[in-house]
């Protein structure tokens, strides 16, 4: 293996270079399902040294996660298996040991972090219990010991106030909070490899910035190994020494990160570096008319207390919002989670209850019922966010898109209903020949067009997009965005875009709003805004997400 | 119960065989020219495919895979189906009689008895004037046991009960006939093949009959408290606040009543019959399914795929029977085959007791409280005590197969 420059950089006065503390030797994964065998990784070799970072880059179902888990053998056999290939760290064959020397690796010498800290943290445990517990395992401390050493490590993680978080539960703790606490599991043994499977996908991306940015700062003054796995080559930029790039099970191109970003030379490798969402959002036309128009929308949960359960205060999820969205025209609605960005757009929508005026193609529609909301459906849709989630498992896609038809139009008939379901297949570029076939026979982004035909078939007006491609692969949020894009411009709609992403609302947004905490921070023409951030808290949105840099503290949340 | 399991490993470990990646169709210099593969792979345009769905094919590949619940299947359904043709098993009727030239089918039509040259209201075909007159003017088929499960063996070799009749030798067993030996009616299908119970009566034609009402009562038991209590738990999982709230505290109380009780009570009012017994086990099974169609409805109504049919604009009964059902029914199904055992033990034990089916009925209870007094008599027990294990252990090995077809984590090789 040939050190580069960088990855000598990082790794100061470590030993001989040409032992490395983790190699995997020509590993494969197979599945058996169904009398079936996929081989899901197909022989591939990759080695780290001490205090390097590798990054194993892919999209979704390229064998990155799998490869990753196979090395502490977290894989559900017998379902799965190893045909061939070792796994070497420190000298043992990790692959052929049994679970008892397994568990004592996991977590010790080599530990993991997920992508969700939502689910990988127990929901009925204490911190100091989650953080405890790998202590005890792996050292046999007593409570006491524990609680120092958790504190410490909380601490060092970057988590105010340790003593008061002790207590708390993984629910009281924002998401970036929780990713903290699962890299102080993680380092609570000193491990000399961390595993890190996208830790960062299901955060803000200002929350990112700053998991990152602790990742490197530790791994600096800890000198541990770690293997980075992610979809996103902006952090990979940012982190690693070195990069391998899976595709479809193997690795098709590996070297040092400044050649991989600045000579690609798999075709792949090229396509993943030209995947960005490009194009021009649609011209501002300030003529054109006004479909939705809200004015001062305010979403207040009740906070109740006391015996009698009264009404103490108002959790302000949305606290007074203008918004007037225009045919052929997007509206971006940018911020952190929490912000109240997608509550807007259900009031809006009318799927929960609000405050305010809301007009729809000029009549006030603030004061019917959900009932009586039902014949406006057709024209007022709505795309969600994950497309795995958002198609019934159920039922062949066909049903799924001529639902709302057979609600708002039940008049017409099973041919003329197939032959629309069949345009807007085409229109969304699926083939309507598999209009039989059920949502897991899809991809990620086919199934994101399938839920965009939904939408499409019944001629909508207003189309609320939450996220539509924050679920997906880069190279296909591009073609998801290009498609909204097309779409707009020939059926005129009127688009609200939710989104974290900034590239995302870049290209496709000609107005945006800023929100934070229920409230308008910024709002303008999307250019204006792009080029000339007003306020701290855009300004450190912009960072977060086209540099991935980190902002002054009190700026974001953490 | 089953689909979208959103974590991170469990998607990425099961994907590569379910989910086509985005470059599986094309190559990869296509995939740059035109947005990659996303023409799924082409195939004829055949229509609508008929058949299962691919993920109810998948459960009944993985319930084949179980070998002992699918044999349990089969066994089980071939008892099931023999039974529901009892009375052409064991029946003191013939099947067929040819008389005179003309058919008659008696389990069918009930002939009285000057249609054979007698007198009475009602033919006794066991008779041995009716047989010798049929026998003179034609023939009968007799269903393999001659016995029906409240037809009397006035020949019985001992007194009642009766041992069966591979224990005792063709002259003991011909001995109590007028002609001995040489008497037509000494026939295998006269012989109590698991001997008589302390009536006198067939024990194998009781079990017979036994094992078809103790299946036919679980199972309507079953289905309609899977209705029931289905229904009670989607209204209140779906609606949820005031609806599940109030409806819960009801629940409490009324699963708080002890049933044995009211059935003591009831028992001495109406007089007991399979419909009453049925109404009355009715209004308490139900709450079994309650609690879990109500966590599954409570659950699934926040997904995003029934959040996107309220935003189409699908009413609430809709959403109800087409999103929420099929998750629901995962969990019912499972269970579906505990229950109806646990209604067939309910059902034995109060016969057992004596509160159960009206007497003479044939049950499998009966014939375990008969065996109780009649120690000197273990046939009675045991036989009885064989169908019903038999009987219950089918059911939970099929049970088992069909909750291991709907577990998705499950994977069989």
């Amino acid at each position: 293996m040939s050190q580069t420059a960088s990855a000598v950089a990082s790794r100061p006065s470590n030993g001989p270079a040409g032992a490395p503390l983790l190699s995997v030797e020509n590993l494969s994964v197979a599945f058996h399902q169904g009398g079936r065998t996929t081989l899901a990784v197909d022989g591939v070799s990759f080695s780290i040294a001490k205090g390097e970072t590798l990054a194993l880059v892919g999209e979704s179902g390229s064998g990155k996660s799998v490869s990753a888990l196979s090395i502490l053998k977290l894989l559900p056999y017998p379902a799965a298996s190893h045909p061939n290939g070792a796994v070497i760290f420190s000298g043992e064959n990790l692959i052929d040991e049994d679970e008892r020397d397994l568990r004592r690796v996991r977590g010790n010498k080599i530990s993991m972090i997920f992508q969700e800290p939502m689910s990988s943290l127990n929901p009925l445990h204490t911190i100091e219990r989650q953080v405890g517990e790998v202590l005890k395992i792996h050292r046999g401390i007593s409570d006491r010991q524990a609680r120092e050493r958790t504190l410490e490590l909380l601490r060092q993680v970057g988590i105010r106030e340790p003593e008061k978080r002790l207590g708390a539960y993984p629910h009281q703790l924002s998401g970036g909070q929780r990713q903290r606490v699962m890299i102080a599991m993680a380092l609570a043994n000193e491990p000399e490899l961390l595993i890190a499977d996208e830790p960062t996908t299901a955060l803000d991306v200002t929350v990112q910035a700053q998991i990152l940015e602790l990742l490197k700062k530790l791994q600096a003054e800890r000198q541990m190994a770690m293997l980075f796995i992610t979809h996103d080559l902006g952090i990979v930029r940012k982190i690693a020494d070195r990069v391998c790039v899976m595709y479809r099970g193997k690795i098709v191109e590996e070297g040092p990160t400044a050649r991989i970003f600045a000579e690609p030379s798999h075709a792949y490798t090229k396509h993943l570096l030209a995947a960005e969402p490009r194009g021009m959002p649609p011209a501002a036309n300030a003529n054109a008319p006004v479909v939705m128009e809200a004015k001062d929308v305010k979403v207040w949960f009740p906070i109740r207390t006391g015996l009698f359960r009264r009404v103490t205060d108002h959790v302000k999820a949305v606290d007074g919002i203008d918004l007037t969205l225009r045919a052929g025209q997007t509206v971006g609605i940018v911020g952190e989670s929490g912000s109240g960005k997608t509550t807007l757009g259900l009031a809006l929508c009318r799927m929960i209850a609000s405050k305010g005026q809301i007009a729809f193609d000029g009549e006030r529609i603030d004061a019917r019922s959900f009932k009586s909301m039902r014949p406006l459906r057709d024209r007022i849709q709505i795309v969600f966010q994950d497309p795995f989630g958002s198609l019934s498992p159920r039922m062949p896609i066909t049903d799924i898109i001529s639902e709302g038809l057979r609600v708002h139009q039940p008049g017409i008939g099973a041919a003329e209903r197939d032959a629309r379901v069949v345009a807007a297949l085409g229109e969304v570029g699926l083939d309507p020949a598999t209009r039989f076939r059920y949502p897991h026979e899809f991809s990620g982004g086919q199934r994101q067009r399938i839920a965009i035909a939904r939408a499409m078939v019944l001629n909508p007006r207003f189309v609320m997009l939450d996220e539509p491609t924050s679920a997906l692969d880069m190279s296909v949020q591009a073609q998801v965005v290009d498609l909204l894009r097309d779409l707009q411009q020939k059926h005129q709609l009127a688009y609200l875009f939710i989104s974290h992403d900034l590239k995302v609302v870049r290209a496709l947004a000609n107005e945006v709003v800023v929100m934070r905490n229920g409230l308008v921070v910024e709002r303008g023409p999307a250019a204006e805004i792009f080029e000339r951030p007003q306020t701290d808290y855009t300004k450190a949105l912009m960072a977060a997400a086209f540099a991935i840099e980190t902002a002054p503290t009190g700026v974001v949340s953490q | 119960m089953d689909e979208p399991i959103r974590e991170k490993a469990a998607t990425d470990t099961a994907a590569p065989p379910a989910r086509p990646a985005e470059f599986q169709a094309a190559d990869i210099g296509e995939a740059q020219a035109t947005g990659v593969a996303q023409m799924a792979p082409t195939v004829p345009d055949t229509g609508r495919p008929s058949g299962l769905s691919p993920l109810n094919a998948r459960r009944w590949e993985n319930f084949k895979a179980n070998r002992r619940g699918y044999w349990s299947l089969w066994v089980f359904g071939i008892l099931f189906i023999l039974s529901l043709f009892a009375e052409f098993l064991a029946n003191d009727k013939p099947i067929l009689v040819s008389y005179k030239g003309e058919f008659y089918t008696p389990i069918f039509v009930d002939y009285p008895e000057e249609t054979f040259g007698g007198f009475l209201p009602v033919t006794n075909y066991r008779d041995p004037f009716i047989q010798d007159e049929i026998g003179a003017n034609g023939w009968m088929i007799w269903p393999p046991i001659r016995y029906s499960y409240m037809s009397v063996n006035n020949e019985i070799p001992t007194p009642a009960p009766s041992a069966p009749s591979w224990t005792f030798t063709k002259e003991e067993l011909c001995g109590r006939y007028p002609q001995g030996l040489n008497d037509p009616n000494c026939t295998p299908g006269n012989y109590n093949w698991l001997g008589t119970d302390d009536q006198a009566r067939d024990v194998a034609a009781r079990l017979i009959y036994g094992f078809r009402i103790s299946v036919l009562f679980g199972l309507v038991l079953t289905l309609a408290s899977a209705v029931i209590g289905v229904t009670a738990g989607a209204i209140q999982g779906y609606f949820g606040g005031w609806v599940d709230l109030i409806f819960q505290r009801f629940i409490e109380i009324w699963s708080s009543i002890p049933v044995l009780y009211l059935l003591l009570i009831i028992a001495a009012i109406l007089p007991p019959g399979f419909w009453i017994l049925l109404g009355i086990m009715l209004l308490f099974s139900w709450v079994a399914f309650v609690g879990v169609v109500r966590a599954e409805f409570l659950r699934a109504r926040n997904f995003e795929y029934v959040n996107a049919a309220r935003a189409l604009g699908v009413g609430d009964w809709t959403i109800m029977g087409r999103h929420l059902l099929p998750n629901a029914m995962v969990a019912t199904l499972t269970f579906l085959p505990f229950i109806l055992n646990g209604s067939i033990t309910t059902l034995t034990s109060l016969d057992f007791l004596g509160f159960g089916l009206p007497p003479g009925s044939p049950s499998l209870g009966e014939i375990l409280a008969q065996g109780k007094n009649n120690l000197q008599a273990p046939w009675l027990g045991i036989s009885g005590f064989v169908v019903l294990s038999l009987m219950l252990s089918l059911l939970v090995f099929i049970g088992e197969a069909v909750r291991d077809a709907f577990d998705p984590r499950k994977s069989f090789r």
